[in-house]
This record gives structure tokens, sequence and C-alpha cells, in this order.
């Protein structure tokens, strides 16, 4: 291994260890929940197992060693000499903690806390039961972990081995019965096993205590040599035992196919080159041939031919699993990829108009064909940016838990719907918010122990954490089951800071929304964790960046859930396109309701108060000729978007609905940054620009120019 | 009904630690506390396995090898000697006796079930 690819190794390893580390974190949680699962003590060993191994073959050496220790404590634990207790829990995610700055003291250069490792280490070996095999464990530590490495490189591939077994006809004197060792290899891997009966006499010579079968066994094992050796351990000097290997697994070689029949047996010695030369000359199956000719036993050419047909099937396998294992991409080269399908979806829709302009039925067609696989291109290329969010949710199941240490309560997280998929763009940001709301609730939501057993409830109390799809949304609920809020607290506090007015009329919903405000907070106090006031503002400003909503509902006494909704991706999408005067605007599409015509009628009847009537309700609208200070000819009918944003409906006039449109999201330069109103632009078929509107802070706008005048 | 396991040693702790492993497994255990004591329990109830020790009193391991592969009903029975690793020599004259394998002292009760299942299945 040269110095660059020890580096890429590195790199391997580096992300294998997070992901492992990560797995770890996940099954120490759980194992904390159910202790004695072996499944998951298993979980645990094996990550750690792997870490250490890899961790010494990459030159992780400190890695390595320390991984040991606490490998050694898990072996005892899985050999259930130790039992699982909080105490052990709480020293291995301290470890993992210590093994991942380790890692990252490697990148960095930053020294990690050897201290902290040491007090780890050594409470760690205090729950070993023997003490005497301390010194030992310390000097063997590198042995160890050769052996480690050598135990992973030998697993690394499936290696095919034939195993000849002759027993030696007393065999069954010292009590051993040879079909259970044949069983016992048949439990190393996938196997095949041919019996030979030509060595067996006459009835009349037989000897009913003597064992005249012997066997040829095929083995695709990862487990290695030594494991075939150790079926046989007992029986060495009663038997012959032959063990090669024929296919090893690590070299692929281009086609599926194995030896033929007649090196197979040359290689055995079962039959000489010479002979079979004599043969060839010959038409028949050489199997059959060779038989013919007495060169060699019937069923030593089975064996060969099962020796064979094995391998080849074992080959046919694993090019079947290397041609469908995955690969690992940077992010970046996906963020690009979108971009260029974003440009080619702005592309295709000026195709499309320049053919349906030029009336060409030949160009009509290209142009439909190319519509269709721009949008397979378009939803498979999202689809690979698409992440399960469970590798979020597992992140806060180590925060609650904390949190709840640190805070005096008891509570339990449970997720729901981890494998709802979101942009990992989208995932990523939502980070932040998560942490902020989920420490709200442990905070101010879960009530300590003693007051819930007060209150009649659970001791410990409830994070409800749940993801699924709704249309082109996720919506992530974040339930608790704890005192709720109350309204009036809200009110009181909002009027003091000076949010609402002291006679502002608001329901419920409206009150518990106050709380996504700048500069609120109820807390009595403040605590580490929240209290600050800045927590649930930050909260709504990154949802409403992410184009999501954010609703609240509180039930006093029973407890608070908030919904999070979010648009599966940020770079496309739906939009209907309207047209006012000559400018072009792209609506959400999600958050359209229906079109409504407007006519000059509609608006005398009203009284020149910008409010419509749809059926039986009133819906007051808003023109964007006006906010946009469009001085154009009116028309006569215009036409009123209807779009329902946080549980209330507000209508938009325009001159003319063109129709749904793939948006491609493209940001509005440092200049319009700050432009209220409008979250982006698009590109229109025929290159002209589309202001894509920000339905809810319109809505705000307006509302504010309006409280002014 | 499970098999029986006979496990022969003088020393009370390691007959209770065997036996209290097979049990676990789910076998029937007989205890016997020397090769004599064996060889008279083995006239009872019959055992599919003998596990013994080869250091004992009165009869020792070897001995009691030898004696019950002399048993017609006893020829082919599973027979594991506890050894310790200084005793290769004894571990030779145990197999050339008729012993089917063998395992070292100290052992985990996991190793010694491994044992149990490779001879007995």
């Amino acid at each position: 291994m040269n110095g660059s690819e020890l580096d890429k190794g590195k790199e391997a390893f580096k992300e294998e260890a997070n992901e492992l580390l990560t797995e770890l974190e996940t099954s120490l949680l759980e194992l904390e929940e159910r202790p004695a699962d072996e499944d998951i003590i298993g979980r645990v060993f094996r990550a750690m197992h792997t870490i250490k191994g890899s961790g010494a073959m990459f030159g992780f050496n400190e890695v390595a060693a320390f991984t040991h220790d606490v490998e050694t404590v898990f072996d005892e634990v899985r050999n259930g000499k130790i039992s699982v207790t909080r105490e052990l829990v709480d020293l291995t995610l301290a470890a993992r903690d210590h093994i991942r700055a380790l890692i990252e003291s490697s990148e960095t250069g930053e020294a990690v806390d050897e201290a902290r490792a040491n007090e780890i280490t050594a409470s760690l070996r205090k729950l070993l039961p023997d003490i005497g095999s301390h010194e030992d464990t310390t000097s063997g530590n590198t042995d160890t972990i050769e052996r480690a490495v050598e135990e992973r490189s030998q697993n690394s591939g499936n290696i095919t081995y034939r195993v000849r077994f002759k027993p030696h006809a007393d065999i069954f004197g010292n009590g051993t019965n040879p079909i259970l060792l044949l069983n016992e290899i048949r439990t190393l891997g996938e196997c095949e096993i041919i019996a030979h009966f030509s060595d067996l006499p006459l009835l009349n010579d037989i000897e009913s205590d003597s064992c005249y079968t012997w066997w040829d066994i095929i083995l695709t094992t990862g487990h290695g040599k030594e494991a075939i050796n150790d079926v046989f351990i007992f029986v060495d000097d009663v038997c012959d035992i032959d063990i090669k290997s024929i296919d090893i697994g690590a070299v692929l070689e281009g086609e599926a196919d194995y030896k033929k029949l007649g090196e197979i047996l040359i290689e055995r010695g079962d039959v000489t080159k010479e002979d079979l030369r004599k043969l060839l000359g010959e038409q028949k199956r050489l199997g059959e041939l060779i038989v013919d000719a007495g060169l060699a036993k019937p069923d030593e050419v089975q064996a060969a031919l099962a020796e064979q047909k094995h391998v080849r099937q074992v080959r046919e396998k694993r090019q079947k699993t290397e041609s469908a294992s995955s690969i690992r991409v940077p992010s970046e080269k996906l963020d690009t990829l979108v971009n260029l399908v974003g440009e080619l979806v702005t592309v295709q829709a000026r195709l499309s108009q320049t053919a349906i302009q030029k009336d060409d039925p030949e160009i009509i067609l290209i142009s439909e064909e190319v519509e269709r696989l721009t949008g397979e291109l378009r939803d498979d290329t999202m689809s690979i940016r698409m992440l399960p969010i469970g590798s979020t949710f597992s992140k806060f199941k180590r925060l609650v838990r904390d949190l709840s240490n640190d805070l005096g309560r008891e509570v339990v997280m449970l997720t729901d719907g981890a494998e709802t998929e979101l942009d990992k763009t989208v995932i990523e940001k939502l980070n932040d918010p998560l942490v902020h709301i989920i420490r709200n609730s442990i905070d101010h939501g879960i009530e300590s122990p003693e007051d819930r057993e007060k209150l009649g409830k659970p001791r410990h109390g409830t994070v409800h954490l749940s993801a699924l799809h709704s249309g082109a949304n996720v919506l992530i609920r974040i339930a608790d089951d704890g005192k709720g809020l109350i309204a009036d607290k809200i009110r009181d506090k909002a009027v003091h800071n000076g949010l609402i007015s002291s006679d502002a009329d608001l329901t419920d919903k409206e009150v518990f929304s106050l709380i996504f405000a700048p500069g609120f907070s109820t807390a009595e106090k403040v605590t580490s964790v929240s209290g600050r006031g800045v927590g649930m503002d930050v909260v709504k400003k990154n949802i409403d960046a992410l184009r999501g909503t954010v609703d609240i509902d509180s039930t006093p006494g029973q407890g608070t859930t908030i919904t999070l909704k979010l648009p599966l991706t940020l770079a496309i999408i739906d939009g209907l396109l309207v047209k006012t005067g000559d400018e072009n605007f792209v609506l959400p599409l999600a958050s359209v309701e229906e079109c409504i015509e407007l006519t000059k009628e509609d608006v005398v009847r009203s009284h020149g108060r910008r409010i419509i009537n749809v059926r039986d309700e009133i819906i007051p609208y808003i023109k964007l000729r006006d906010i946009f200070m469009i001085y154009s000819d009116t028309i006569d009918i215009e036409q009123i978007v209807i779009t329902e944003q946080e549980g209330c409906r507000v209508g938009f006039v325009v001159d003319y609905v063109v129709g749904e449109h793939q948006t491609v999201i493209k940001s509005l330069g440092s200049v319009y940054k700050n432009v209220d109103g409008l979250s982006g632009a698009t590109i229109l078929g025929d290159g002209t620009v589309a202001l894509i509107l920000d339905i809810q802070k319109l809505v705000h706008f307006v509302e504010k120019e309006e409280a002014e005048v | 009904m499970g098999k029986t396991i006979m496990t022969v040693d003088d020393s009370a702790s390691v007959r209770q630690m065997v036996s209290f492993t097979l049990k676990g497994a789910g076998y029937e255990v007989v205890e016997a506390v020397d090769g004599k004591d064996a060889l008279s329990k083995l006239g009872g109830s019959p055992v599919q396995m003998i596990i013994t020790d080869l250091n004992m009193p009165n009869l020792d391991g070897i001995g009691l090898i030898k004696e019950v592969r002399t048993n017609a009903s006893y020829k082919f029975v599973p027979i594991i000697m506890l050894t310790t690793e200084s005793q290769d020599s004894k571990k030779q004259e145990g197999k050339s006796a008729g012993a089917t394998g063998w395992i070292v002292k100290p052992f985990k009760p996991d190793q010694l079930l491994a044992v149990v299942k490779k001879v007995l299945g």
C-alpha cells in the first residue's frame, strides 16, 4: 500500500468509523432499554470489534488500543460475565465519544484528553470480573489487534477449500461420529459433501466396527483454514485430512467459469496428464471417458464435478453481489447534478415553447420526448438526494437522554417514520430547529417525575418524534405529554413584552404561535438549555428559510404538539404561473386552493372593500397590481387565486392564470435578497424571468401596511 | 428426554460447574467422584457421553477410559477428558486409550458446550 492509497484507506476508515460510532450510540441507547438483549450486545461488540480491527490496519493505533479495552469488557458482557448497567452504558458512551475524539484529533492534530481516556479505561477495567488477567490484557494488546486484523482480512473474502477427509477404519473406536464432523463443517459456510464408497469391501469382509467411507468436501467459508482444522482437532491422528484452497475470494476473475474437469482430476492426483491426453481424441464426455477407461472411479469423477459446480456457483453469486453494491459520491457532485438538471428543465421549457410556435410536428414530437426524459431525470436526481430522516432522529435520542439527566426529568423518546425521506439539505438545516423544540419540550413541557406522579401521570414523560409524507410536503411532529401551554400566561407575557396590545382579540392558537415571536420567553428562570427567548424564533426563522411552516397545538395538562411542514425539496417546486400586466409571477402550487373570477360587479358589490364571498366564506384578497405597482390597463374579468396559509385563506388578484409550471428556483442576487414577499425567481421557456411569491410574507407585508394607514 | 452426560471429577467445584452448565443447556447430568464411582454408576441408567478428569483417586481418567471401552454398550460413547496444558503427554495417553477429545482447563461454559455439541451432536 503506497502513501496515497493509505490515505484513501484512512479516509474510508474515518467514514466507516463514524457510521459505526453512530450505530454504536443507537445500540447502546437501545441496550439501556433492553439490557438483556443478546442481539444488541452482539451489535455493540461487533461495532467495536470492527473499529479496532480496521483502526489498526490503517495506523490508528491509539484508537485500536483504546477500543480494545472497551471491547474486552463487552466480550465479557457477551459471555454473560458482566451484566449491562447504567454505569456501563454511561462509560461506553463516554468511550465512544473519546474514540470519535481520537479519530478527529488525527485530522486536526489537536491533543486529546488523555486523562479522561485513562479514567474511562480504569473504570471499565474495574468492571472486569477477573482482576488477575489485567497484566495480560495490556501486554497482549498488539497481539490481539493483529489477530483481529488477520481475522478481518480472512473474513473480507470467502475462500473455497477442498477438504479430503479419510477416516481410518478404527475411527469409531474412540467414540467419534464422523457424521457430526460433517455437520459441523456445514455450519462454516456453503458446502458440498461427496461420499466415496469405493473402499467398501465385499459384504463378507465387512467389519461392522470399521469405517470404510471417506468424503470430499467443497466448502466456501469466510472463517479461514484454522476453523476447518478446528473441526477435525480431535481426530487428527485417526484420519487423513487434506485441506487446499481452490478459489480465493479476493481476486475476481473475469468469468464465473472454473477449471475443467480434467484439470481438477489431475490436480488432485486422481488421473495423470498423459492418460488424459490419450483420451481426448475421442468424442464422449470427459467424465464418462475417464470412468470407462477405468482411470478414476465414478465417485471420484462425481466429486470433481461437484467441485466444479460449487465453485462456479460461488463465483456467480459473488459477481452478482459485487455488481449490486453501492458507491459513495461527494455531495457537491450531486449539487452540481441538481443544478444541471435545473438548467435542463429550463431549456426544455424553451424547446417546448419554440416547438409549439413553429408548429412543426416533427419538432413537437422531439420536444415531447425530451420533456418526458427530462421529467424522469429530474425525479431520479431528486430521489438520489433524498435521505431517510432516521439518522437525525437517532441523534436526538442521545440529546433527550443527556438533557433529561441534566434537568432531572425522566423522558422516553419514541420515534416514528424514521424511513421518511427528505432532501439532504433540508435534513441538515432541520437539525437546529429540532434541537430547540425538543429542548423546550423537555425543559418547559415535561414536569419533574414527582410532579407527574402527583398529577397521576406516569413518572416518565414521553417525547414523540414522528415524520410522514403529506403530498409534496413532509410533516414532522414533536409531541410531548407535559403540562401544555397556558394561553393566558402567554398572552400576559406577550402584552408585557409589547408583542401585542392588551385588547388584542386572539384565538388560543394565535396566542400559542406567539411563542415563536422574537424576544418571547415564558420560563420563570433561565436554565442552561432554554429560557433565553432566542430558541423558538430561531426555529421559526429556520423553517421559513426552508419554505416550511410551523404549527403549534396544545392542551393544558396534556401536552404540546409542534408540527413542522416542510417541502420535499428545495431546488424545484410545482408552481402556478400567473400574469399581471406584462409581469409573470409564480405561486407555490402546494398552497393554491382554487382559482375563481373577479368581475367588476363583484368589486362593486363589496363596496370596494377587498373581500369576496366564496361559497359563503368571506375571503380577503390582495391585488398584485397594487403591491407591485403595475400601471398597465386593467381588464374586465380578473382572476383570484385563492391560497391557504397557516389556516387562513387569502386571495391574490391577477390578470391571467397561465397554468402549472415546473419551477426551478434561482435565488435572487444580493441586491434583491431582502425584498419581502419574494422567495426567488425562475426562468421561463421564452427566457423571461418570473418572480416566485412568498405568500406568507406578502400577506404580513400588506397587513403591516394597512395597520399603518 | 434429554441426553444424559456423566461428569467424573474429584473436585466438587468442577463437577458443579460442568453440571450447572450442561443442565442449563438441557442435558441430564450424572455426577461421579472418581473412575470407580463412574464405572459403578454406568451400570445404572444409560449414559450418552462422559466427561472425565484425568487425575483422580481410586481409578484415574486413563484407567476409566480403558475400562469403558471394553464394555460393549459403551464402546462408541464419546469420552471427553479434562486436561491442563502441561499434561500434553497425558493427552496422548488418553487418546490412545480411546478418548474422543479433550478440553483444556480452565475453560469457559461456552467452550464446554461447544465440545459437547461437537461430539454428541
